[in-house]
């Protein structure tokens, strides 16, 4: 037999992609027959060092060495510097572990993300996956709830709701036939964590459902994946498909004797459908027009029946839960905020990328620390924290722990932990125009404070722009945020004014007449 | 252009998406995973899909007309060739998505939801592609490009 094979790992997830991994993957395949050396090129997950992509691995003794970022025509010579042998060379990181911005990180729910082939069930196994729901099937339904209520896991959706309590309703709630269902609508805009573990680790989502259907005895999950991540899709679909051979996922789940079944619904497109009574209508073949509440979707869910909805990052936390026990978990974290949390660095950043940490970091220290500055080399003006509805976060409040109640005492968001930054370039004006804008397209219609007042809003920010009756509209602004904040049922109307409001409150040199 | 085309195809047409929503009509919530079929095969839901679907799924024109419009990625026009899809969200502000929409329409001579003349390409607007931390970022069809420049988004266009 010949020599072994170096195994050189190209990641296949979307941003390393767009970013030009598969034509490096090509590369190093023909460069390597060329040279007659003997390559197997691996399609990892992606590290989520995000600014260092595509970043390539090579495996040493062990040890996986890092290059990035690396273009196709780096390859001749990285071959040249000898890379395979861990060879010195300009894009070289040395060993990947050892890389200060993975190392510092608190890699549980993310444990195997870029390590494994997303769509190998051993490697899966190998790293230890389905260790969680081997100990689900020997627990009874009050004992796996019992231990995911006690790690202290709240919706990473963004709500922050205790896991634990949501599904000892779903257990408690009368129905022949219950749902668990995975939110997976990720619409705003700086987080990607969920496509990451979507695309990088998917049997874990597949796994954490799984629990959950055994810990509530629903027999049926569907996982709402938005049309905008088209690889996701694939890589789902794939997984379930490998996962359902296995026998880890039908009608006797790792013979237990209990059946659970999952499938892909992809969404179209439309924001509102995160908002779960929303998603839940789109499930069911409606518009996503949300609903109201009560009933609770935990008593009176999709199709009327008892349901869990939860999001992907939460349902993919909780087979390390499971695996390693409560208290593993709950020791991460900070008051009320236990566990890590995945922020999401994005937009102006220099170092952009997945950082699962646990909660309590400053705000500064994940932009600064971690995320090196703007991309520009500009000073940072300001920080959208939790997606589009989430207040514009000024430079005095950077050194805000992040934890859900902290951030919720200065009117700001966690969300689903994206951090939109901003250099000193930028037009606060325009933002909150947009915040207003963005509103009124997504907006479903049913209360009248989100559908027309967004609409209103934009008009009277452009009112204020052009010098129209400014103190007057500024006050109709604050006036208009009042309503629609109060008279909206769902977080569309009564958060998109939260950016606007932080605007007025700590950028108004932006937001009047020009 | 293609009106002879359609009317000779329309027959054929609605067979096949009476095919289609039977499939999946029967299934739990299977209007949408049946308009998707419907576009993937299409590549739009044409008008006349409407009444197919409604009586293969026994509901009204008007309830199937309020899902298809109700969803910012259905279609009901053929689209160009290929399609654009420009991300207008946040993350893809702060690294200058307004200049590259700005000139993306300026170049192709279009606006939001149209389609070039010589039906190479349709414009979208998309908020979020997920790809937030190597913005501003385009789809092209399916696949996401990242730091996506003016001058990078022209070659792009080129290639195809």
């Amino acid at each position: 037999m010949a020599a072994e094979a170096h195994r050189v790992f190209v990641p296949r997830d979307t941003t390393a992609r767009s970013m030009g991994a598969d034509g490096v993957a090509a590369a190093i395949a023909a460069e390597a027959a060329g040279r007659g050396e003997s390559v197997t090129v691996v399609r990892n997950g992606s590290r989520g060092l995000y600014w260092l992509e595509p970043m390539i691995e090579v495996e040493c003794d062990g040890v996986r060495h890092a290059y990035g970022p690396v273009q196709s025509s780096d390859v001749a010579a990285l071959f040249d510097a000898g890379f395979l042998a861990a060879g010195e060379h300009a894009l070289g990181l040395g060993p990947t572990e050892e890389i200060s911005y993975l190392a510092r990180q608190s890699r549980l729910t993310f444990a195997r993300v870029g390590i494994t082939d997303p769509l190998s069930l051993d490697d899966y196994r190998a790293h230890g996956g389905y260790e969680g729901l081997a100990r689900a099937v020997e627990l009874s339904r009050e004992e796996i709830i019992g231990i995911v209520t006690e790690s202290g896991l709240r919706g990473r959706g963004g709500a922050a709701f205790p896991t634990g309590i949501k599904w000892r309703t779903v257990l408690n709630a009368e129905g022949a036939q219950k749902y668990v269902t995975c939110n997976a609508d990720e619409g705003d805009s700086g987080t990607y964590a969920d496509r990451m573990i979507m695309e990088s680790d998917p049997f874990v989502v597949i796994e954490g459902m799984t629990i959950a259907g055994l810990a509530v005895g629903a027999t049926m999950g569907y996982i709402y994946l938005r049309a905008e991540y088209p690889l996701a899709i694939r890589v789902m679909n794939d997984a379930i498909r490998t996962a359902e051979a296995a026998g880890l996922l039908g009608d006797d789940v790792m013979d237990s004797g209990r059946a659970f079944h999952l499938e892909v619904r992809e969404a179209a497109g439309a924001y509102i459908c995160g908002e779960e009574t929303s998603m839940l209508e789109s499930l069911e073949g409606k518009r996503g027009v949300i609903r109201y509440r009560p009933p609770l979707p935990a008593i009176k869910g999709l199709f009327g029946a008892p349901t869990i909805v939860n999001n992907v990052i939460t349902l993919a936390s909780v087979p390390i839960i499971l695996a390693e026990g409560a208290e593993h978990y709950r020791d991460y974290g900070t008051g009320r905020s236990r566990g890590t949390l995945t922020v999401q660095l994005a937009g102006n950043i220099k170092q952009g990328g997945l950082v699962e940490i646990g909660f309590g970091h400053p705000l500064r220290e994940l932009l600064e620390d971690f995320g090196g500055g703007t991309a520009s080399g500009r000073p940072i003006r300001a920080v959208q924290a939790g997606g589009p509805l989430g207040a514009y976060v000024h430079p005095s409040q950077f050194d805000a722990p992040l934890d859900y109640e902290a951030f919720a005492e200065f009117g700001g968001m966690i969300g689903h932990g994206g951090l939109v930054v901003f250099d000193d370039t930028v037009d606060m004006g325009e933002q909150a125009r947009f915040a207003m804008e963005f509103c009124a397209i997504e907006s479903c219609g049913k209360c009248t404070p989100c559908r027309i007042g967004a609409v209103r809003g934009v008009e009277v920010i452009d009112r204020i722009l052009s010098g129209d009756d400014e103190a007057g509209n500024l006050l109709l602004l604050r006036d208009l945020c009042d309503t629609m904040v109060a008279g909206s049922l769902c977080a569309l109307g009564g958060m998109a004014p939260f950016p606007v409001i932080s605007v007025l409150d700590h950028f108004p040199e932006d937001l009047r007449a020009r | 252009m293609s009106t002879k085309k359609a009317g000779s195809d329309t027959g054929v047409r609605e067979a096949l998406v009476s095919r289609i929503a039977g499939r999946h009509f029967g299934r739990p919530g299977g209007l949408l995973p049946a308009l998707h079929a419907i576009q993937d095969e299409l590549g739009h839901i044409p008008p006349e899909a409407v009444p197919t679907v409604a009586s293969v799924f026994n509901i009204s024109r008007a309830e199937v007309h309020g899902v298809i419009s109700f969803y910012h990625l259905f279609r009901t026009t053929p689209p160009g060739r290929r399609t654009l899809y420009l991300c207008r969200a946040e993350a893809c502000q702060a690294m200058g998505a307004r200049a590259l929409e700005k000139h993306t329409k300026q170049r192709l001579g279009i606006g939001f939801h149209e389609t070039t003349a010589d039906r190479r390409i349709s414009l979208e607007p998309i908020y979020c592609l997920g790809n937030c931390a190597c913005s501003p970022a385009v789809m092209i069809d399916d696949f996401v490009y990242g730091r996506v420049t003016p001058e990078r988004l022209d070659a792009l266009l080129e290639e195809g």
